[in-house]
């Protein structure tokens, strides 16, 4: 008898007698623990533990071999990851970016709550990413850290982890991404290290306050069949007395609709809009009888089913240059909001349940942007269509100009025209404008359409345009 | 608590080796004969007798007890002598029994009478005074930049002879930046703000603000003992005091609880600074 058997066999005996004395005392299957997976927390001390030999996967779009391990630098022992930041030049790519993913069966993380490692680079340097449980198969666990400093000494540093309970197989164990340091296109290269990577489980990480929407309190307007992200997840740690936030995936947390038959929001933080009326969006993270309320909430107002804007005629295309319409081949457009200086006014091109519509908020000037696009000839048509929807009570003296300019630059014209000398606009309703291009005094012909603005000066904020389009 | 500027940061030392067989061995012969003694009876100190204590029993939103506890109230003179932030008040938002044996001091963020924070002091001046024992509190303590949590005694006769001449023992305060250190201190006449005599205690890899400590002077006419979790770290006698600088701890002293914002000690809180905040006080006790 081996010595294996021997020991099988002791057991055996031993389980027999415990339940000679005591009874058939066993629980379900489905009551027992479950297996947990691997718990060892180092990642790499002198060399990489136990990720198996196919675990670094760059960014698309990074410059893919700049990780090494450096056998003449460390912190600790002999050796450290050695990561080379491209210049903005190189033709490999003009990042460093990549994850470690364990290639096999992830770690059991639920006894640590923080990731940390020793770092130095060769300058002072800004990382502009670092965490990990981002695994390129739907990073469900991602958490990270943007703008994180490094010098030219070693320093520790500690990335806590937005819930440990939730890591109980975690592949995605490392992850980077970072850029040159100087203006941007002329970035230059530089070289990081890290050691002692792994999870540890610190006393001087505490006091967790997670956050949804970065702890603020927005409101929204929506309609039914809009889908809504819960945004600004993060967790605030204090690190020894230091607050510090950890970005964390919203698997991260439990999210809650406070009217559930207006909108649904499911566990990655998909809000669904279903019916009309009001509901307000809140997160808590941790489970058990004690968990932790998040800082912020959305508050989504839906007006029920869309009020789509008129659909317009079927036309020949030879007819019809579209700027933007669901009904017509669109030309190219470098944009619907360039934030130009002085400009107030947020929003673009959104989708409503499947509708594309032009939605502007804090409107006080905005222009469709077409002056680095192919030119757009309008010369042989005779008007311009808009559809305009005021999403707000309008007052005596408030007015919204249509300005188009032609051929930007020295050479350009342009003409304007005030909606509302035309037809009045309504509260929550579309309004159709057919606007004789001749109306546009000082245009001329528009063989080269470049920017198309709406101005309001403030007097109305919110807007939707649908079906920007020339015609004859 | 009054202002001082410079603190001395000495880690205690202790060898394992010489100290642990000779101390070890008693210690599990002792643990053999007695068992474990859970009692109230705090080990190895001469003052065994409780004599006061509150253990802050009551219902939610109760106020402590007036026959113990009287409040400041206001910014006092210059934010209490150290350019504190807070404006302290007696309502139950910042000073109330949680009803289950808690006293918490919140301090909260807010612009009340000219000041941009709240939060309450109390002190049991002319209700309870003490000369030596053992003075102890289970507290829990607020973290952040710019908190200032403080468990401390004043000379009873401050009003007559003024400060620094009545005397200060400062068992416990705490820089909330700093999460990890306490300080003990006591300050008197040639020996007050940046000149007090004071040490630091550092927890290795726990803090203050997230489970409760115990933090006691043990006081008698030769020497003021400070404990963390009954760890002596540090013993002053009147052999501590600058040449010729008065001992003036053979008197009785009344007990203070508070928490300040900003201030000399700590500096202002921070844009990251977190409120509200809490002191939460399981009990002050006295033995003697």
């Amino acid at each position: 008898m081996n010595t294996t058997i021997m020991k099988n066999f002791r057991y055996t005996l031993f389980t027999l007698l415990v339940f000679a004395f005591l009874g058939c005392t066993r629980e379900e299957v489905e009551d027992l623990p479950r297996a947990r997976f691997s718990r060892n927390p180092e990642i790499f001390t002198d060399t990489f533990i136990g990720l198996g030999s196919d675990f670094y996967f760059p960014y698309a779009g990074a410059k893919p071999d700049v990780f090494s391990v450096d056998n003449r630098v460390a912190y600790k022992g002999i050796s450290s990851i050695r990561i080379d930041v491209p210049n903005a030049d190189d033709p490999g790519g003009n990042f460093a970016g990549a994850i470690f993913r364990i290639d096999g069966a992830g770690r059991d993380l639920q006894d640590f709550n923080a990731l940390t490692f020793y770092a130095k680079a060769s300058q002072a340097a800004t990382i502009a990413e670092i965490g990990f449980g981002q695994d390129f198969l739907g990073d469900t666990y991602r958490a990270y850290m943007t703008n994180v400093d490094f010098t030219t000494q070693w320093k520790k540093f500690i990335i806590p982890i937005p819930d440990p309970s939730k890591l109980l197989e975690e592949r995605g164990v490392f992850q980077f991404a970072a850029g040159g340091i100087g203006p941007v296109g002329q970035e230059v290269g530089y070289t990081f290290w890290i050691d002692e990577l792994r999870f540890e489980k610190l006393g001087k990480v505490a006091q967790p306050l997670p956050r949804i929407f970065n702890g603020e309190n927005p409101t929204t307007s929506s309609f039914n069949g809009v889908t809504i992200p819960v945004t600004g997840t993060n967790v605030v740690f204090n690190v020894d007395g230091l607050d510090v936030s950890v970005n964390a995936a919203p698997a991260y947390f439990n999210f809650r609709s406070s009217n559930p038959s207006v909108a649904t929001v499911n566990n990655l933080g998909q809000i669904s809009v279903l019916s009309a009326g009001t509901t307000t969006v809140t997160g808590t993270v941790g489970g058990g009888s004690n968990p932790m309320n998040a800082l912020g909430s959305l508050t989504v107002n839906s007006a029920g089913q869309f009020n789509s804007a008129p659909t317009p005629p079927a036309r020949n295309p030879a007819n019809v240059v579209s700027i933007f319409s669901d009904a017509y081949q669109n030309v190219q457009v470098d944009n619907f909001n360039g934030f130009f200086q002085f400009q107030t006014t947020q929003g673009g091109a959104i989708n409503i349940a499947g509708e594309n519509i032009l939605s502007y908020t804090q409107l006080n000037f905005v222009s469709i942007n077409m002056f680095q696009s192919p030119d757009v000839n309008a010369s042989a048509m005779t008007h311009l269509h808009l559809d305009v929807n005021v999403r707000e009570a309008l007052n005596p003296g408030d007015f919204l100009r249509v300005v188009i300019i032609n051929n930007n630059g020295p050479n350009e014209t342009s003409g304007s025209v005030n909606l509302v000398s035309y037809k009045p606009l309504v509260r929550d309703n579309w309004v159709s404008y057919d606007i004789p291009i001749s109306d546009f005094a000082g245009l001329g012909v528009p063989n080269d359409v470049d920017l198309i603005f709406f101005v309001s000066d403030g007097t109305i904020s919110n807007i939707y345009v649908d079906n920007v389009y020339f015609y004859r | 608590m009054i202002q001082y500027k410079k603190l001395k940061l000495r880690k205690m030392k202790i060898n394992i080796h010489k100290l642990c067989y000779p101390l070890l061995m008693p210690i599990l012969v002792g643990i053999l004969f007695f068992g474990c003694d859970n009692g109230e009876e705090t080990p190895g100190s001469v003052y065994k007798t409780l004599v006061w204590s509150d253990e802050f029993d009551g219902t939610t939103g109760d106020a402590p007890n007036p026959d113990f506890w009287a409040y400041d109230i206001g910014t006092g003179s210059g934010g209490w002598g150290n350019n504190e932030l807070q404006y302290y008040t007696n309502r139950p938002q910042n000073i109330s029994l949680d009803g289950r044996g808690n006293l918490v001091i919140t301090a909260i963020k807010e612009n009340f009478q000219g000041s941009g924070y709240t939060s309450a002091r109390i002190k049991t001046k002319g209700l309870k005074e003490f000369r030596y024992g053992r003075i102890e509190a289970r507290l829990k303590t607020p973290f952040s930049q710019g908190l200032w949590p403080a468990f401390w005694m004043l000379g009873a006769d401050i009003d007559q002879v003024g400060w620094p001449q009545t005397g200060e023992i400062d068992i416990m305060e705490l820089r909330g930046q700093q999460p990890r250190v306490v300080h003990g201190s006591i300050h008197g006449p040639g020996y007050s703000g940046g000149n007090a005599i004071t040490e630091s205690f550092e927890l290795v890899d726990s803090r203050f603000d997230t489970e409760y400590h115990v933090f006691a002077v043990e006081w008698g006419p030769d020497n003021i003992d400070f404990f963390v979790d009954n760890r002596l770290y540090q013993r002053i006698t009147p052999e501590s005091l600058p040449t010729n600088a008065e001992w003036v701890f053979d008197k009785p002293f009344f007990i203070l609880l508070n928490v300040a914002i900003g201030g000399n000690f700590v500096g202002a809180p921070s844009a990251n600074s977190r409120f509200p905040q809490t002191m939460i006080v399981d009990y002050v006790r006295v033995y003697q």
